[in-house]
């Protein structure tokens, strides 16, 4: 990993940030993930208007660890609610009311559920946005009309420059071979 | 040349044109040929064989292009009820609640009756995005978006209500545990208590959730923006300012989009957010009406004190929503172009279907507290039923009884729209003719309120003891403060199909055929 990063630039001067090509179908992506994934790239993402169903397979992405978090997350949220509400009526402000005993849990289920589940829906909106790096308003891609489509109806890969396994004409051709159409090298 | 977008269409985008347009086709037996009954054969959920880019063109086109002539006369009527209503919530506040018909026997009346009745509207919204999500229902996604905005926008008209009847607003944040000079904390022990929790947190969530499903499309928004922004021309957002509609657009949305650039590995993580978001409002959304219901079922009124309630109260509140559903998209379908291939007759006909069973369901909650008042031997529950609700005056007189009901109309308005309108939906006729189901979810919608009208007032205007009876009679303010919530909750729901997506782009592509990485299989 200590090893610099060899730097592309293109005719113009600007440094490289990936190479992109279009691809017509989910099903043409779906195959050019797969044969990207063999060939061993590592830094390299796909792009379609919907999440392709079985894709993160065909990239060969590990499970996410959001449910993970947001569980931990959303268990905690509920704990601290219970705690809580048994500071208040036990300690904080015990009051009489109704004759009813000061340390019932029962009463503290509603809020203890309703804590939990705030936390939780937090937890997996702010985490979404932190494991995926977002919001970042720049992005190099962002700057190709071609890639604007995407949010439309195209499938584009991008297979980055920083990629150990990158090399301008090497990543052309395999993209090419998979059916990819309209290259484009993306400056930063 | 792909079968999915071919290049001479690719061609011809973002110049503004209108997508093709194709009228639908109407057959006897299969309407407009969704309502297939051979279960081997799946009905389509897009119509007219739109490509992902036409989906793109007719759900943008909502927002970027100008609505029809009937939009602001519409709309001007809808914020002139809106204005109306927030005219007569400052007059409460200044005033009193005084202002209102409420008595010293009849102390909750339209107040908690049009809490309820908000709060359940609310609760269809949530089923059709989370539930059917989980039960992976694939037609949601056309009409979930809509949904949800409806959920916001009623709870909103719903926390109003408790929020004002107070009477002392600016007392209204003792309700929040928020550490103050007194050392005074809220009673936790309180069903009331928790229903402020579960309200606000039913709003945060679905607040959260709606915007996390509009993420994508917000960005689909941004970049035609960016795009069209390149060309030289375009409308400004006033004359003789140099600000171009599109800048505008590709700075709010573009903002609201927090970059969004459609990746896969971002979709993991989104896909994963998004169906724990739903797994979390599933349980959220049945203990709010649940707790709403602890308001009554926790104390001790005949009529009220019942451990049907919870699950009554959530069959009645998805009820009612999806009346409210129907009732804002049947007209909306009718009025937006293309509408219709996006929200089929199938569609109409599912909500219909679960408009039937969720009816009978609240008939059988009725039937159910008669038999309980009879069958648990207690004299208060039982009068409560019969003389407070149930018995018209001609019929005791009839039958040579004493008393009889003040609000049997109210009582015998509830059972019509709720119980007796939606068996109509037995008939395919009925249940795939979206006149009928419109008529039938206005029904509905007005008995649903008075059902809470019903369980709230005319339990109270008779309880134990006869020297405390009386009656409610509303006021003026009561009525258009009600009539203000209608209207601020449409211009609510008219705003947002102007400036929203309203319809789930992503999640409507990703449910077409041609989305499928495995076209030859199944």
């Amino acid at each position: 990993m200590s090893k610099a990063r060899k730097i592309y630039k293109t005719e113009d001067g600007g440094v490289v940030y990936g190479v992109m090509a279009e691809f017509d179908t989910p099903a043409d992506l779906f195959h050019a993930a797969e044969m990207v994934r063999d060939a061993g790239y590592s830094r390299w993402d796909v792009y379609s208007p919907f999440p392709v169903h079985g894709m993160e397979e065909a990239m060969g992405l590990k499970a996410t660890k959001l449910p993970l978090l947001t569980g931990i997350v959303g268990l905690s949220g509920a704990g601290l609610g219970y705690l809580f509400q048994w500071w208040v009526t036990t300690k904080g402000y015990a009051t009489v009311v109704q004759g009813k005993p000061f340390d019932a849990f029962q009463p503290w289920v509603p809020v203890t559920f309703e804590i939990g589940v705030l936390f939780t829906a937090f937890c997996a909106l702010l985490g979404m946005f932190a494991f995926n790096a977002l919001p970042m308003w720049y992005h190099p891609l962002l700057k190709k009309d071609r890639f604007l489509r995407v949010s439309d109806d195209r499938f584009v890969i991008c297979i980055e420059a920083s990629d150990p396994k990158f090399d301008p004409d090497r990543t052309r051709e395999l993209l090419e071979k998979l059916h990819g159409r309209h290259f484009d090298f993306v400056e930063e | 040349m792909s079968a999915l977008h071919p290049d001479e269409i690719t061609a011809g985008r973002l110049t503004g044109a209108l997508v093709p347009d194709r009228p639908l086709t109407m057959d006897p037996q299969t309407g407009d040929g969704t309502l297939i009954d051979d279960p081997s054969k799946r009905a389509p959920l897009v119509l007219n064989n739109r490509s992902f880019h036409d989906v793109t063109e007719i759900v943008c086109g909502y927002c970027e292009q100008r609505p029809g002539g009937w939009w602001l006369p519409v709309f001007g009527l809808v914020s002139t009820l809106a204005g109306i209503g927030t005219l007569m919530i400052l007059y409460l506040l200044v005033t009193g609640v005084g202002v209102w018909g409420l008595n010293n026997q009849v102390d909750w009346a339209w107040d908690i009756t049009n809490f309820v009745f908000w709060i359940g509207i609310g609760h269809a919204g949530t089923l059709i995005s989370a539930i059917l999500c989980l039960l992976k229902q694939k037609w949601r996604t056309s009409i979930n978006r809509a949904a949800e905005a409806m959920t916001i926008f009623a709870v909103i008209c719903a926390g109003t209500f408790p929020g004002i009847h107070v009477g002392r607003i600016w007392m209204i944040w003792m309700v929040f545990p928020i550490p103050n000079a007194n050392a005074i904390w809220p009673n936790f022990r309180s069903p009331l208590l928790w229903d402020v929790f579960a309200v606000s947190t039913y709003f945060t969530v679905s607040l959260l959730f709606w915007y996390m499903g509009m993420i994508p499309d917000f960005a689909t928004l941004r970049d035609r923006a960016a795009l069209r922004l390149k060309r030289a021309t375009g409308p400004t957002v006033a004359p003789f300012v140099n600000i171009r509609q599109d800048q505008l657009r590709a700075w709010i949305y573009g903002l609201l989009s927090m970059g969004w650039r459609f990746s896969t590995r971002h979709w993991q993580n989104y896909e994963k957010a998004y169906i724990m978001l739903a797994g979390v409002s599933t349980p959220l959304v049945l203990s709010v009406h649940s707790i709403v219901s602890f308001d009554f079922a926790t104390s001790i009124l005949p009529g009220w004190h019942t451990t049907i309630f919870p699950p009554y109260f959530v069959a009645g509140a998805i009820f009612g929503g999806f009346a409210m559903v129907l009732g804002l998209m049947i007209p909306a379908r009718e009025l937006y172009p293309n509408m219709k291939e996006l929200i089929t007759l199938r569609h109409l006909e599912n909500m219909a279907k679960i408009i039937l069973v969720t009816g009978s369901m609240v008939g059988f909650a009725y039937a159910m507290e008669f038999f309980i008042a009879w069958y648990s031997a207690n004299k208060y529950e039982a009068d409560v039923f019969m003389y407070n609700r149930l018995m018209p005056p001609f019929i005791a007189d009839w039958l040579g009884l004493e008393r009889s009901a003040p609000y049997w109309w109210a009582y015998w308005a509830m059972i019509s729209c709720n119980v007796l309108s939606p068996q109509l939906f037995w008939v395919k006729r009925f249940r795939t003719s979206p006149l009928w189901i419109f008529v039938v979810s206005m029904a509905v919608t007005v008995g649903m309120w008075f059902e809470r009208f019903v369980i709230i007032v005319t339990s109270l205007h008779r309880a134990f003891l006869p020297g405390e009876w009386g009656m409610f009679f509303p006021t003026p303010v009561d009525i258009l403060t009600f009539v203000g919530t209608v209207g601020i909750f449409v211009t609510l729901f008219m705003l947002f199909l102007r400036f929203l997506p309203a319809f789930a782009m992503s999640e409507i592509k990703n449910v077409m055929p041609q989305a499928s990485p495995h076209p030859d299989h199944h």
